[in-house]
């Protein structure tokens, strides 16, 4: 606290940053918002399905494969499966981070801050392996 | 127990553990897998599929709250999510390759650490750091608001504290939890980034290193839909109730607390990790 405060550039540029910051935020609580309500419909309806069905999680079966990707999802989605419906909001929840992501990389151009606009871009190419990796 | 009836604990304990994370500042992962695991009996496994997407929730669910402070650095959040985005997918894929016994005591391990790092923390400031040359180069000055005025700072080590981030995410890939005490740890300890920027600027990440790895558990099968259900809306409701609270609430006895839990826990998940219980 004892370096000068004066640095015009930087103080300008945390004032666009904020801005970009506040509307980020606004976008993941509403994706959130949107998942949540996927996820609470889906629940309800597999447990209106299961109400007096014994449960065990003790033992690790991997989930069936139309729930694992996104194509077979849609599917079992067109069936209205609960479980594909809990999954979707799951997924949806999975994309808003990324959402994040791209969102920050399109700022970032606007400012011309190709620095930045690179470093997003890595990450995103990262998240994007990560989603077809396994 | 009968799934409606196992459905409201785990939502009940979810909630207990997101509104504990949020108040102590510790996040809820670090207790909910113990939690579906030791108390629940669910497998490990499912148990770090369903906790990695309450992460992703909580930090996706508080973020417009945290960046109305105005102390969050997007900058120094992007640079660092490189390191910790390629650690979440390391730790992914050593998830598959060891043992569920070591990743239990795995876990138990980081848990007595996060007993540590919250028995140690105190209200702290240090001086502002001098910052190494490459902070400019970087872009990563920033400035936060302090009693009218804004003060500005640099960040420091940047190489130590890229590495630490590589850690931080290669724990969460590897057991579902944000991994929020090693990231403040990286930008606190490490760079000398400001508490509370380090604080805010973490929950950030949290989110967008989980979603590194979360693509890989839901192929794997790792992600339990019936069990993510009540498991995420828990903790979102849980976090979001704690983050309100949070102003009014004395939080000193309420960490000491946790951290008593925590360290039960952690202990509790060596043993069963060793005995092959788990």
């Amino acid at each position: 606290m004892s370096e000068p405060l004066v640095n015009l550039p930087d103080h300008i540029r945390s004032e666009d940053d904020r801005r970009m910051e506040t509307l980020m935020g606004r976008l993941l609580q509403i994706g959130v918002l949107v998942a949540s309500a996927f996820v609470l419909l889906g629940g309800i309806l597999y447990l209106r399905e299961h109400l007096g069905t014994v449960v065990g999680y003790g033992l690790f079966k991997s989930q069936p494969p139309e729930l694992r990707h996104a194509k077979t999802l849609l599917t079992a989605l067109a069936h209205l499966r609960p479980e594909a419906i809990i999954q979707l909001g799951v997924l949806m929840l999975i994309a808003t981070p990324i959402a994040r992501v791209i969102f920050a990389a399109f700022a970032f151009a606007l400012e011309r801050d190709r620095l930045y606009l690179v470093i997003s871009l890595v990450v995103l190419g990262v998240l994007v392996f990560g989603l077809h990796a396994s | 127990m009968t799934t409606l009836v196992f459905t409201l604990l785990v939502f009940g304990g979810s909630f207990a553990a997101g509104l504990l994370g949020a108040l102590t500042g510790l996040g809820g992962g670090v207790v909910l897998v113990p939690l579906l695991t030791l108390a629940f009996h669910v497998d490990l496994r499912y148990a770090i599929g369903a906790s990695l997407i309450s992460v992703i929730a909580t930090s996706s669910g508080a973020a417009a709250a945290y960046v109305r402070e105005g102390y969050s650095n997007v900058r120094i959040g992007m640079f660092l999510e490189v390191a910790t985005t390629i650690g979440a997918i390391c730790g992914a894929f050593l998830a598959s390759r060891i043992p569920t016994r070591g990743l239990a005591i795995t876990f138990g391990v980081v848990l007595l650490y996060s007993a540590y790092l919250s028995w140690e923390r105190k209200g702290h400031e240090h001086v502002a750091a001098v910052g190494s040359p490459w902070s400019a180069r970087l872009r990563l000055n920033g400035s936060y608001p302090h009693e009218g005025g804004e003060v500005s700072y640099r960040v420091d080590r940047i190489a130590a504290g890229f590495a630490t981030m590589f850690g931080a995410g290669t724990l969460s890939g590897l057991l579902g939890i944000g991994s929020g005490a090693v990231k403040v740890l990286a930008m606190d300890k490490v760079m000398r980034i400001p508490f509370k920027v380090s604080t805010t600027t973490s929950n950030f990440m949290i989110g967008v290193t989980a979603a590194a790895s979360a693509g890989i558990y839901l192929r794997r099968g790792y992600i339990n839909p019936e069990l993510a259900f009540p498991v995420m809306l828990g903790v979102l409701a849980g976090s979001l109730l704690g983050a309100r609270l949070l102003v009014k609430t004395r939080v000193s006895l309420l960490r000491a607390v946790f951290t008593v839990v925590i360290l039960a826990l952690g202990v509790e998940m060596i043993v069963n990790g060793w005995m092959g219980k788990l």
